[in-house]
């Protein structure tokens, strides 16, 4: 069975992130009010043949672990469709 | 004679220089192509700046599962020399052989132009030429150099006295924690920094400070005590 993953790679909390101070610079100038917090990350969809939703999940964090996301500056998180 | 690799990966820009500036220093250099497993017997390898396979999801993250990354691995794990300048200081930290990671910098833009620099640790195969606390003034040219690292590794870095290279005259160009612009494993065997002394190893280039890496590497004694050449 084939089933689609959706990761999402951010900077870790508490890291500098620029590209989210960036924006949330610019949102403020735009005049959206309250908006803060703000962190720029990466989104990697991909399909995995595995025999069970949880296999294609760990399938995947191993992904995380090993290439998509950097250990020492980015968290990820993952969702599995279907 | 020393004898030198420099790798070579898809979109190393920075290669033909290093290369110039160990043979200039003396050193017999080669060039080792990304998807050979064989070093050429050679004492040094230096991973050259560039922007490695784009620079595709993070600087230097596909470049560190290249075939040769194999060999570099196995050695630096025997002892053998490895430096990394720019692109090659990002690889080195993405293959875990050296600690933190470097991130975009803290203004967003790319920054290309000399600045200032102390060598802070010269017990290493590539900074023996030079005496503690040297400052000189060499480019720059990145768009992620920012260094970061957590807590532990960065109390541990400055305690054993890793910490390479590190900007001064309030030069810090990309928001690197404690101006740290190069550092070391606890051997010191292995070195990664973001400037380019091989673009300043030649008068020819405007600059001739950086040519004291290069130096080093040239008189280093493998698995021996480093020497310097004045």
């Amino acid at each position: 069975m084939t089933y689609r993953v959706h990761i999402r790679v951010v900077p870790r909390a508490g890291l500098l992130d620029p590209q989210g101070q960036a924006v949330e610079h610019a949102l403020a100038v735009l005049g959206f009010e309250g908006a803060g917090d703000v962190r720029v990350g990466r989104a990697i969809e991909l399909a995995i043949d595995a025999a069970s939703p949880e296999a294609a999940e760990a399938a995947a964090r191993k992904m995380c672990e090993r290439l998509l996301a950097n250990p020492v500056t980015e968290d990820f998180s993952l969702a599995v469709e279907g | 004679m020393v004898r030198v690799a420099v790798v070579r990966f898809p979109g190393s820009n920075c290669d033909w220089d290093a290369y110039h500036a160990a043979e200039n220093a003396g050193a017999e250099a080669r060039f080792v192509w990304h998807r050979d497993t064989d070093l050429q017997q050679a004492d040094v390898v230096i991973l050259p700046g560039g922007f490695s396979y784009g620079d595709y999801l993070r600087s230097g993250a596909i470049a560190r599962f290249s075939p040769v990354m194999q060999a570099v691995q196995k050695h630096a794990a025997a002892g053998g020399a490895v430096l990394g300048i720019c692109n090659g200081f990002q690889i080195l930290c993405e293959a875990h052989l050296l600690p933190g990671a470097l991130v975009r910098n803290d203004r967003l833009t790319f920054v290309s132009r000399p600045v200032w620099v102390r060598v802070e640790r010269t017990d290493t195969f590539c900074t023996s030429a030079y005496a503690r606390d040297t400052e000189m003034r060499i480019p720059v040219a990145h768009g992620d150099g920012c260094y970061v690292a957590d807590d532990d590794t960065l109390r541990l870095l400055e305690a054993e006295g890793r910490v390479v290279l590190r900007y001064t005259r309030g030069e810090n160009p990309n928001g690197s924690v404690a101006d740290i612009a190069g550092v070391s494993n606890a051997a010191g065997n292995i070195v990664g920094f973001m400037p380019h002394p091989e673009r300043y190893a030649d008068p020819l280039t405007g600059s001739d400070v950086g040519a004291g890496f290069f130096r080093s590497i040239a008189g280093w004694i493998p698995g021996g005590a480093t020497r310097s050449i004045p």
